[in-house]
């Protein structure tokens, strides 16, 4: 029987340069695994591998020196283990997430809810090339938001209240653009200098700030032959159904306007930014 | 200046983070005040940048009353804070 090296590749088995030997991409969202997915990846590669996984910079679980003959039993033993096998090729790869607003003291968005999100949303869709998406929780990227085709980042929109403010001097401080300058009074935010780190609301100890969550998102990030970091086109994000809409819309662009084998960062550049800034403003104003 | 009361409110014990680093900072804070009975006050002096950007938010997140942040003009501040229950 003739191998089916990309109906293979598909399901995520990666050959090796070993005869016969794959190894095995599992699914992972927002870098989580719960303790019991943990022992059945354990388990399945004792029994069938070489008793190692490999972690990939994205995020992603390899299980090496899966043998061809084992293929399926190995998928339905992980499956029953609640483990899923990940995708390659020209599709939408892993979401990719730090621990964001539910753990980390700094974060500014959910992006663990958001990554799964995105996944159910995306994950495995066909595209002209590889697609990613990364989320990271605040301004401290952790996660490299725009390494990916499409990252989205955590902000605060901030708004200062006058009522709770001790003029204590702690925001100005803390705000590392410039943002801020304090007077006899009050708190004076210029809007155009403001990255939305939420620095100032963060580090208020009496509650000065108001902080609305929103997403910044980045387009066209790439690093792998071609390195470019993704672009931000768009003004702050505050809801959503408006993140969605615009992540449709860069989908669709990449499928009208991409070539095969061609990442959305050269689409993008060949349809021309000006283009694309125009399906991705109308989007985003619906 | 800096030898004069900036404040009327009288704490009942003080602590001095500014000779520790993160994560110690928070920690000894956290300490000192456990040492306190509800409704006392604590006095922490403490360093500019990082320490006085995290450390009384930290405290009030802990969920205590922040009373005041006094620059005291040379580097450090002074943190009152009123220790709340559990
Ligand atoms: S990017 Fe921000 S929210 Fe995410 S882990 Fe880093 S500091 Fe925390
Ligand atoms: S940190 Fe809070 S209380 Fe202090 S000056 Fe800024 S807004 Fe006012
Ligand atoms: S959100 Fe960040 S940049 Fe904007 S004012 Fe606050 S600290 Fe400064």
């Amino acid at each position: 029987m003739a191998i089916d090296y990309k109906a293979l590749k598909n399901g995520g088995f990666m050959r090796q340069i070993q005869k016969d030997r794959f190894s095995l991409r599992l699914k992972v969202v927002g870098g989580h695994l719960t303790s019991d997915q943990l022992d059945t990846i354990t388990r399945v590669s004792r029994q069938y591998g070489d008793g190692r996984v490999h972690l990939t910079s994205r995020q992603g679980v390899e299980i090496p020196f899966i043998r061809l003959e084992d293929v399926e039993t190995v998928k339905e033993e992980l499956a029953a283990g609640g483990v899923d096998t990940g995708v390659c090729g020209p599709r939408v790869r892993t979401v990719t997430a730090c621990q964001g607003q539910a753990i980390c003291p700094s974060g500014c968005i959910d992006t663990y809810a958001l990554a799964v999100e995105i996944s159910d949303r995306y994950f495995g869709r066909q595209l002209p090339h590889k697609f990613k998406f990364g989320v990271t929780g605040c301004m401290n990227n952790c996660l490299k938001a725009e390494e990916n085709d499409l990252g989205v980042k955590g902000g605060l929109a901030v708004s200062w209240k006058k009522d709770a403010c001790t003029l204590c001097g702690v925001c100005t401080k803390a705000c590392r653009e410039g943002a801020l300058t304090q007077t006899e009074t009050e708190i004076v935010l210029d809007e155009s200098r403001c990255n939305h780190c939420g620095r100032c609301a963060k580090s208020c100890p009496f509650d000065a700030w108001d902080g609305a969550s929103g997403y910044i998102l980045s387009f066209g990030g790439t690093f792998g032959n071609l390195i470019a970091k993704g672009e931000e086109i768009l003004p702050i994000i505050r809801d959503k159904e408006t993140l969605f809409r615009v992540a449709d819309a860069a989908l669709a662009f990449f499928d009208a306007h991409g070539r095969p084998s061609e990442r959305f960062r050269v689409s993008i550049d060949r349809a021309g930014w000006d283009t694309f800034k125009e399906a991705i403003r109308a989007a985003y104003e619906g | 200046m800096a030898t004069q009361p900036l404040t009327d409110i009288l704490p009942d014990a003080a602590v001095d983070i500014t000779d520790v680093v993160c994560p110690v900072t928070f920690v000894k804070a956290k300490v000192a005040l456990e040492e306190l009975d509800e409704g006392q006050i604590l006095s922490v002096r403490m360093n500019d940048g990082e320490p006085v950007q995290n450390v009384p938010r930290s405290i009030k997140e802990e969920g205590h009353q922040v009373l005041k942040l006094i620059d005291n003009g040379d580097g450090t501040y002074q943190l009152l804070v009123r220790k709340m229950g559990e």
